[in-house]
């Protein structure tokens, strides 16, 4: 394979496949987590980390799982790396462990990861998996900064924890949970117009590990596009 | 306080004032794809019921009697998410063979709710709550009433906004995320309540 398409995989997911803005994977921890720009930046790095490493291992092991289990032994590897991140992120950055909490565990059943085992890591040799992961999670990474940014500067009047003039005007409805749906709403119809796209008319089945499973009873688009 | 107004407590706080969906952003990926249709939010909803109920009842003794004597309680995130993940396969196995009309009516959701973060964050929050045995159970399955709550209103919501004339960009899921912030907004009313 030439090195282009390597650079392909890497660079889909930041913005054209953006896993949370068009793809709508991981709304939980994009929603949850995102009052802080710090936060969301945190939580994305966290799961950059561990859909790199589940990528890594799922890729490797693609041969040896057998297609009846490999839900189980999916979870169970990504679980795995959500525990290590859970130790080294209680062990150096203890605020931030604190501030995300139980979103830290809840990694393990973002569906942006299993998504990409499903579809890529079990069908992909290692270094592409790993380059997808990559880009993928920095994708996931840069949805998440870009919504805590918007919701901490008119939430809060800060950024990064610099907090701006008095002047200011903030609105504290941008850190309350509704401001998340408003904004994360907003945002999607910025990017659909940015990759000149229609925006995604339902969560699709496309992503979604379960697909096969559930036939389409999750988001059946509604045959109302003419 | 009495336990019935323990109990009235938690129903509250869990259906109202810190409805998982609305206020937690859990189970927000069901919450957008299965609001659709007043049935299939009802069918999801008691579905998420019976499993939140179950995997809180399954998971409290494996931590307390299990993880927690072995010092092992840094295991609990991939111990309960392989519990959840099996457990819910069960359920579709036993269901489909003693309860086929039951299965036929929650079947299509079963397997959705293993990577329903909602189901392993409240058996996670029970833990950190610490709550008993009978509040955990009984707290999981009113965190699956405020999900199917939200899920109920939602699809009623949704019903008129398929009739509104949006701008082009914001059809879809734009609209319906604005739409889901004015829910959460009127929701964050009941905060006042506790």
């Amino acid at each position: 394979m030439a090195s282009q398409s390597y650079l392909k995989e890497f660079t889909k997911g930041i913005l054209k496949e953006n896993p949370t803005l068009v793809g709508l994977l991981g709304m939980c921890p994009t929603l949850a987590v995102t009052t802080q720009a710090a936060n969301g930046l945190g939580m994305g790095l966290a799961t950059t980390f561990v859909l790199v490493g589940s990528n890594l291992v799922i890729s490797l092991l693609r041969k040896v799982i057998p297609p009846t289990v490999k839900l189980p032994c999916y979870i169970v590897i990504i679980a795995g790396f959500v525990t290590i991140i859970e130790f080294l992120m209680h062990g150096f950055v203890p605020s931030l462990y604190d501030a995300l909490g139980t979103f830290l565990s809840l990694i393990t059943v973002n569906c942006i990861i299993l998504g990409r085992a499903e579809m890529f890591a079990c069908k992909n040799k290692v270094l592409p998996s790993v380059l997808d992961g990559l880009g993928m999670g920095l994708g996931f990474t840069l949805a998440l900064f870009t919504m805590g940014s918007i919701r901490e500067i008119f939430g809060a009047g800060a950024w990064m924890g610099l907090s701006l003039p008095d002047a200011f005007p903030t609105m504290s409805i941008f850190t309350m949970p509704a401001g998340g749906f408003f904004v994360l709403g907003i945002v999607i119809a910025v990017v659909s117009i940015l990759t000149k796209k229609k925006a995604p008319a339902a969560v699709g089945c496309a992503g979604c590990p379960n697909a096969s499973a559930c036939s389409g009873a999750c988001g059946k688009p509604e045959e109302k596009e003419a | 306080m009495t336990l019935l107004q323990t109990l009235v407590t938690v129903m509250l706080a869990a259906v109202l004032t810190d409805n998982y969906v609305l206020s937690k952003f859990m189970g927000i990926c069901p919450f957008l794809g299965v609001s659709k249709k007043l049935s299939s939010s009802l069918g999801m909803g008691a579905a998420v019921i019976f499993v939140m109920g179950c995997a809180a009842a399954v998971t409290y003794p494996i931590y307390t009697y299990l993880l927690v004597p072995f010092a092992l309680t840094y295991l609990r995130t991939v111990a309960f998410i392989l519990i959840i993940a099996l457990f819910v396969q069960l359920v579709e196995i036993i269901l489909r063979k003693l309860l086929p009309p039951l299965y036929n009516a929650l079947g299509v959701y079963l397997p959705l709710i293993t990577t329903n973060c909602a189901v392993l964050g409240v058996t996670l929050n029970n833990i950190d709550d610490g709550y008993t045995y009978g509040m955990s159970i009984w707290n999981a399955i009113c965190v699956g009433m405020g999900f199917t709550l939200s899920l109920i209103i939602f699809a009623g919501v949704r019903r008129k906004l398929d009739q509104a004339d949006i701008p082009e960009t914001f059809k879809g899921i734009p609209a319906t995320l604005v739409a889901a912030s004015i829910v959460s907004l009127s929701f964050s009313a009941f905060s006042g309540m506790m």
